[in-house]
């Protein structure tokens, strides 16, 4: 039964999307506010204007399991961030903590500056692995974050509560943080360490604040109309178990 | 060739993922995820190349605090060489995972419950609002019920308190939170599998 509803839910996912897809080509959504991800906007501009770096921390999601999701997110939003400050005095950097992803990094900071048309300012070591374990790769990121005059700190991906160590040494250089995370742990730590907290699924929505290009912003009404879905559901089977109906 | 990297993701994506729905596509998906395995050992190497890249570039221009990157440099191929020709479980191997490694991860783990202590501190300094202050209200209820007292458990906090707030309230947050992560990561991972976004192949 559960293969049946899972796929009956995939399939449901891609026909919303692909309706979506083409009515939003039309009409312009309006979303609402996340401040974080206004601050983040905001951040990319001023970071090439200060001539200071902006360090992008994807995480240390495997791409291999459930946590992938949240590390394609964060490849996403690199892909807009590296384009976006990609003629900035100091480029973006960008660090991973898993092998795989390291790679994907690379590729994808490198089609972020040939979309911006300067693909011969790219330096393949301004995308890094620092680690490959939870705390070496934080250990990593965190030198990153002190010694390479960092303005704007992202951390967008799979982070434990280690999180907290990147966030204390944002706070001590007196850096932007902006932080989401996939993990409860990390999204408490996160919570308590940030001007303008990113809670859940707003991971997901950065590409879509970023860039407003259809299919971010098809993904994120999907995602809402997912979400109402879900929220009638377990209402209507809360009701119909309380009637007796189950 | 993007054309090329994309075809094989999407295929190689739809295969594995038709796995878990048909049991007709069991045996490629597990060969692909086999595949998967060692293209990410592979990938290991490349990070660790890829490390070895950017701290050798520190300490050959002389960077603030380059010293950290040769010891760094140093260590990865001491225990890399001696690996290869010791094999991980010889007693010189072990020193090292268990008088260094793990020291160092222990100490880090320290160190981080001090970090939060702090974030928990600056929190209301830095955020002043009705979500903040139930946020320290519910971390200190939680850790006084679940504090080790000579006497026992608090009265009331330790005993119905702390398990109605991370049972019920606590739980349904997090719930609530990890529905809209499931949805966010299905709704990437179909946007991956169709080619809208391509983190691979230079697009």
């Amino acid at each position: 039964m559960t293969p049946i509803i899972a796929l009956g839910f995939l399939f449901l996912t891609i026909f919303l999307f692909l309706v979506v897809f083409l009515f939003i080509k039309k009409y312009t959504p309006q979303f609402r506010e996340i401040l974080a991800l206004t601050r983040l906007a905001r951040s990319l501009g001023l970071s090439v204007e200060d001539g200071k770096r902006l360090h992008i921390s994807l995480g240390h999601s495997s791409l291999l399991d459930e946590r992938g999701g949240s590390a394609f997110a964060g490849l996403s939003a690199l892909r807009i961030i590296s384009e976006k400050t990609s003629v900035s005095d100091m480029p973006p950097v960008a660090s991973a903590g898993d092998a795989a992803l390291g790679l994907l990094t690379q590729d994808t900071m490198q089609a972020g500056y040939q979309a911006a048309g300067v693909e011969e300012l790219y330096v393949h070591t301004t995308s890094r692995v620092t680690g490959l374990t939870p705390f070496s790769y934080t250990v990593g990121a965190m030198y990153i974050a002190s010694d390479e005059n960092v303005s704007t700190n992202i951390m967008l991906g799979h982070f434990g509560a280690e999180a907290s160590l990147l966030a204390d040494v944002a706070d001590r250089n007196y850096a932007t943080l902006i932080g989401a995370s996939d993990n409860l742990a990390g999204q408490s730590v996160l919570y308590a360490s940030t001007q303008d907290a990113l809670i859940g699924e707003e991971l997901f929505a950065t590409g879509a604040y970023l860039d407003t290009s259809s299919s971010h912003s098809a993904s994120l009404i999907v995602q809402d109309i997912l979400r109402w879905l879900i929220i009638i559901t377990l209402l209507g089977g809360s009701a119909l178990k309380f009637i007796g109906v189950f | 060739m993007r054309i090329l990297t994309a075809v094989i993701a999407i295929a190689v994506g739809s295969m594995v993922l038709l796995g878990y729905f048909s049991t007709s596509f069991i045996n490629i998906q597990t060969l692909l995820l086999n595949w998967a395995i060692i293209l990410a050992g592979v990938a290991a190497l490349a990070g660790v190349f890829n490390l070895i890249t950017v701290h050798g570039n520190k300490v050959r221009q002389a960077e603030k605090n380059s010293i950290y990157s040769a010891v760094l440099v140093i260590s990865l191929i001491a225990t890399f060489i001696l690996g290869i020709i010791l094999r991980p479980q010889h007693a010189v191997m072990q020193v090292i995972l268990n008088g260094i490694i793990l020291p160092v991860e222990s100490t880090l783990m320290g160190l981080l419950t001090i970090t939060l202590l702090y974030a928990g501190i600056r929190l209301l300094r830095r955020r002043v609002d009705v979500m903040s202050i139930f946020f320290i209200i519910s971390a200190v209820i939680i850790f006084l019920g679940s504090a080790t007292l000579p006497s026992g458990d608090i009265p009331l906090i330790g005993t119905l308190v702390r398990p109605w707030l991370s049972q019920i309230w606590a739980m349904g947050g997090a719930r609530g939170i990890l529905i809209g992560v499931a949805l966010g990561t299905l709704v990437t991972g179909l946007r991956v599998l169709f080619g809208v976004e391509r983190p691979y192949g230079g697009k």
